[in-house]
């Protein structure tokens, strides 16, 4: 629209189409005039494309080279002037290795000419005998971006059918508030999302963002176009005012919430969160918002100190095992995990101990001896794990309790390669007698798979089991001494 | 396995006519711009490409190739052309390049080919950009992919968000010209059906395109005699469900992408990867594709059993025999032997992969859910999953799908497992769960039916006409799911006596192991066999569709009786290869045959991310 007329002139000359005349009026006809000679043209090219690829590259039968491959190519050896050279014997070369291809796999002259299935199957010159060219290849050859209308004469329902065409139409005539408006409904009432947008983007330029708002507030089709649309170029400020024009207040403080996303440095992120807080979320989200702001906080002060304490080397457990990452913008459990795995026995009142994070941010109680499990079981300290499981009662009797079951426990255990005696201790504690055994057998746990089996009185099973350990073990010899026991009363 | 079609199936019609119009127009606009360029393709549309043409077609009028790319381009050619979606981050990218170019005195062309079509949106930002007019643009209406023989696909997954989240227009249009296409090239569809609002406004403005251009369907024969159009949300559980027929397990194991795999080492026993077209030409998998998964690995062995005794047959040839056997049928065992292989592969790392994941018991779940039973258990179920910090779109999956099985979380479930997921995969989730939200896929039970506050406030602004309008407008977007009732008045879960045989299925359920039959082929299924809605008014109701389900018969006389048992089934915000499955089968059962259209394959895990705020 902005073109200047000598490049619109050097344009118009340099292309295909200066002998095409921008009659508004005949513009159904030389378009399919148009779309013909276009079509025609390409029989032409597509023979010659043919010899010319029979000459130069194997093609019948040969595996095709793959754009995708292509591409890789070229990003690999940018500016090498062998580029055209290697392009073209890679030509044989396929992603798709040895196999069958046969979609891919196409000669250039079966394609043209051949005829698979008679009457359905035609080729492009026969199919533009039996109908109409412009149904087949409706815009072929036809730059839509660069038909001009001149004329200003369409109502809203012309105007509309001609940008659903993709045409350039001018809108400018739409100046009272009423037809803009009726443009709009038009719009809408043809489904097209991309004219809808195309009448709001000049509604938007048109119009008093008041004015704009106060419409669309009854129209909710558009409305919802257009917020789409300020989300996709990014136009933050206009979104966050027409949501708080719709009186939309959680949507607008989450809007506020999302530009955190583009802020990497972590000290600006933590103060854009800050700005959040105050924010019009639900009650709910805004503890998770708060909680986030915390989080965040306390993540760079962690980072900071231990990164230090890292780089001293002075400590045992970050010279044995080396961070793989910075903490940073980390989910709270993974945050939870790493304090679990290098801060464990810190006081509460530090930062980054456990039993701060589990009581600053209300973990409950499973998720909390579900991550320090795994992260005790991970650095092999035992002890922590059996630490983590006792209690004791008011006489001092000690007791083991899982929060999460203690068939759990024994998975993360052997996840970790724990010892079988660790193992088979937690397999003990499992209450239903099917699971231990289950467990017990799928972690070679062979005390207590015998163990439970005397407890059962399930000879036939021991026996079983005889046959599982290895020969002249101890626990072949366990198995034995029990099966020529006389003392036990076997049910079976 | 791999049941035969009855003696009367219809032929499929040959699409491949579409590959050559999209390339065909392709190279014409490439034309358009003589001489030497350089090429730059959206990594998006890449695979789709590749599908229809290839270097060697290009290269008579490109130069390079280069992918759409963040980082700045070094291209030294005096023409630069882009194949490109049409987004705004793109217009973006060629903008900035063109002003860079601007500002070391560098003249160059620039063209731009959107694909499937032009958005004024992206017209806007190269003029905001100051660059409209440097850059010419073009359309290449390349909209229907044919994967395979009965899959067409737009290869348009970002449908989904567009329409069923932000409730934006703008594929309506696309797909109303590639039905106009299909109407074109294939004769008229005597039959049409459809449910969805996305659907009938589809419908409505492709009949609308049909008027403009009167005249060209006129006097043809139909091919194709019935057309059924399903929004993707009249039925997200389905979407939702663990696949466990092949070709769906394939795909939410490996991911097909375009119609084709990539394998890893584990699977391929060596060090590459292989890249592999999966489709009815692959004669080893197009027997297996649609069986369930517990049928596979037998049929595989055996497989493996008959091609051994081939090859033995080789001992005790003679010359001449042996000769006659290297050159005809050797070759043609050797690539039944690589795709066996390939294919066993694929199983033994499919079965490990589960087995690690406890996949059982997570069926075992979906199961319970989907018949509403034990949802204590199975909401405890997913919390754990949280809480272990399995992957985050398995939970998210599992928590949609227990939102509208159930109509909703109760409140304090709703609470409690959001927390645990935001503190187990990042707070910023708190995005993905407002997005869940509008779309309806994840919601708090509610009490009652009455109107929200917004809703009553806008009310009041306007006349009862337009109040009711946007009544419906609101409803569509926070609609109860009516799962149960929906389930129930289908028969979705069927009565099993005893154990449901999955070698020979009775119904469509056993793309669910038999424990589910899939509500969309279940409402396509009814309404094919009704010709219309007829005695499905409860059903649509529940369905919130009263007003957008439609059916419009032509009298047409031309139609054979071939042409009518071929369906063509349009899924508005893709479909699951489970459907495709099941609807094959029917179409087995019934003598049909379906074609499948869709904007996208999809499954649970890209539902989940097309939903999620968070980039990986």
């Amino acid at each position: 629209m902005n073109r200047t007329k000598g490049d619109e002139e050097e344009y118009w000359n340099s292309s295909k189409f200066k002998a095409f005349t921008f009659d508004d009026e005949d513009d159904e006809l030389s378009q399919l005039k148009e779309s013909k000679r276009a079509v025609n043209s390409l029989r032409d090219f597509v023979d010659d494309d043919d010899e010319d690829d029979l000459e130069r590259v194997s093609w019948t039968g040969e595996p095709v080279g793959s754009i995708s491959w292509s591409i890789k190519e070229t990003a690999g050896n940018s500016g090498s002037s062998h580029e055209r050279e290697q392009l073209k014997n890679r030509n044989s070369f396929s992603t798709y290795a040895q196999l069958p291809k046969p979609a891919s796999t196409y000669s250039l002259s079966s394609f043209f000419r051949g005829r698979t299935r008679p009457g359905s199957f035609q080729s492009l010159s026969d199919a533009l005998s039996d109908t109409p060219a412009k149904s087949y290849a409706p815009e072929l050859g036809r730059p839509k971006g660069e038909y001009r209308d001149y004329s200003n004469d369409w109502g809203p329902s012309d105007t509309v059918r001609r940008l659903r065409k993709g045409k350039v139409c001018s809108l400018e005539r739409f100046r009272s508030l009423q037809d803009k408006i009726q443009l709009l409904e038009e719009a809408v009432s043809m489904h097209d999302g991309n004219v809808i947008t195309a009448v709001l983007i000049f509604l938007k330029r048109t119009l008093s963002k008041e004015i704009l708002f106060r419409e669309l507030e009854v129209r909710q089709v558009a409305l919802r176009h257009l917020i789409h649309f300020l989300k996709e170029i990014g136009d933050q400020k206009l979104l966050l005012d027409l949501f708080r024009f719709l009186d939309r207040t959680e949507e607008l403080a989450l809007s506020h919430y999302r530009e955190h996303l583009n802020i990497q440095d972590p000290e600006k992120r933590k103060e854009f969160l800050k700005t959040c807080i105050g924010l019009p979320f639900s009650a709910e989200d805004s503890a998770h918002i708060q909680d986030h702001y915390t989080l965040l906080e306390r993540q760079i002060i962690i980072e900071a100190n231990d990164r230090h304490l890292e780089s001293a080397g002075q400590t045992e457990v970050f010279r044995k095992h080396p961070r793989k990452a910075s903490i940073l913008n980390m989910p709270l459990v993974t945050t939870l995990f790493y304090s679990c795995f290098y801060h464990y026995t810190e006081a509460e009142g530090t930062f980054s101990s456990p039993v701060n994070l589990k009581k600053t941010f209300k973990i409950p109680d499973k998720q909390y001896v579900l991550t320090a499990l795994a992260a005790r079981a991970k650095l092999r300290a035992w002890h922590d794990v059996d630490a983590l499981f006792t209690t004791k009662n008011w006489l001092g009797y000690t007791k083991k309790r899982a929060p999460i079951g203690f068939h759990r426990v024994v998975e993360i255990l052997h996840r970790n390669n724990a010892p079988v005696q660790i193992l088979q201790e937690y397999v003990n504690l499992v209450e239903d007698v099917d699971t231990k055994l289950n467990l017990a057998t799928k972690f070679k746990c062979h005390d207590v798979v015998i163990d439970t089996c005397r407890d059962l009185k399930d000879r036939q099973q021991l026996l079983a089991y005889r046959s599982k350990v290895d020969k002249g073990s101890a626990e072949e010899e366990k198995i034995d001494a029990l099966l020529n026991s006389s003392q036990i009363r076997w049910k079976n | 396995m791999a049941f035969p079609h009855r003696p009367d199936a219809p032929e499929l019609p040959d699409f491949s006519m579409l590959k050559r119009l999209a390339r065909d127009q392709l190279i014409y606009l490439l034309e358009q711009l003589p001489g030497k360029k350089d090429l730059f393709i959206e990594a998006d549309l890449m695979s789709p490409l590749d599908r229809i043409a290839n270097v060697s077609i290009l290269k008579h009028e490109v130069d390079k190739l280069y992918k759409v790319e963040k980082k700045p381009a070094f291209s030294s050619s005096e023409q630069l052309c882009f194949l490109v979606r049409p987004r705004i981050k793109n217009m973006r990218y060629i903008a900035s390049l063109v002003n860079a170019d601007k500002v070391a005195g560098r003249t160059r062309k620039y063209k731009v080919i959107f694909s499937p079509q032009k958005f004024y949106a992206c017209e806007m930002v190269l003029e905001e950009e100051g660059v409209y007019g440097d850059v010419s643009c073009d359309e290449w209406a390349f909209s229907l992919l044919p994967l395979d023989v009965d899959l067409l696909s737009m290869e348009l997954p970002e449908f989904f968000r567009d329409y069923f989240l932000e409730g934006d227009q703008r594929w309506i249009n696309t797909l109303a010209q590639a039905l106009h296409l299909l109407s074109t090239l294939y004769g008229p569809f005597p039959n049409c059906y459809g449910i969805g609002r996305c659907a009938k406004m589809s419908y409505e403005l492709w009949k609308r395109l049909e008027e403009e251009e009167d005249g060209e369907t006129k006097g043809r024969r139909p091919e194709i005699g019935h057309i059924f159009l399903l929004d993707r949300d009249m039925d997200f559980v389905t979407a939702l469900c663990s696949q466990v027929v092949y070709e769906g397990l394939v795909d939410d194991t490996f991911r097909i992408k375009c119609g084709s795999v990539d394998f890893g080492p584990e699977v391929t026993s060596s060090d590459k990867s292989l890249k592999v077209l999966l489709n009815a030409e692959d004669k080893v998998f197009n027997e297996i594709r649609n069986e369930h998964f517990s049928n596979v690995f037998g049929f595989l062995s055996q497989k493996a059993r008959n091609l051994q005794a081939q090859y033995d047959r080789r001992r005790g040839m003679d010359i001449k025999q042996m000769k006659n056997f290297v050159s005809q049928e050797l070759k043609g065992l050797k690539q039944e032997h690589r795709l066996l292989s390939l294919h066993i592969g694929a199983c033994e790392s499919i079965m490990k992969k589960k087995t690690k994941q406890d996949f059982q018991e997570l069926i075992k779940t979906e199961h319970a859910l989907l018949e509403g039973f034990n949802i204590r258990e199975s909401t405890n179920y997913i919390e754990e999953h949280i809480d272990r910090q399995v992957s985050p779109i398995e939970s998210l999956r599992l928590m949609c799908l227990l939102s509208i099985t159930e109509n909703g979380l109760i409140p304090k479930d709703y609470r409690s497992l959001k927390t645990q997921y935001l503190q187990s995969y990042g707070p910023e989730h708190l995005l993905t769960f407002s997005n869940l939200r509008r779309a309806g896929l994840l919601t708090e039970q509610a009490p009652g039916d009455t109107l929200t506050a917004v809703e009553s406030k806008v009310s009041k602004l306007v006349t009862d006409k337009a109040a009711g309008k946007i009544t419906d407008a609101f409803s569509s977007l926070a609609k109860r799911s009516n799962f149960r009732a929906i389930s129930k008045k289908l028969n979705l879960i069927p009565r099993v006596d005893g154990e449901y045989d999955l070698k020979v299925p009775r119904d469509m359920a056993y793309v669910f192991s038999g424990a589910y039959v899939p509500l969309s082929c279940r409402i396509i299924e009814q309404v094919l066999e009704r010709r219309g809605w007829q005695g499905l008014d409860e059903v649509v109701r529940l369905l919130n569709c009263s007003e957008l389900a439609f059916t419009d018969m032509t009298k047409d006389d031309k139609a054979s009786s071939e042409s009518l048992r071929l369906i063509l089934v349009v899924f508005l915000g893709g479909c699951t290869f489970s459907e495709i499955s099941a609807l094959r089968f029917l179409g087995r059962e019934k003598g049909y045959r379906f074609i499948f259209l869709t904007t996208a394959v999809t499954n649970s895990a890209r539902l989940m991310e097309a939903m999620s705020e968070v980039k990986a």
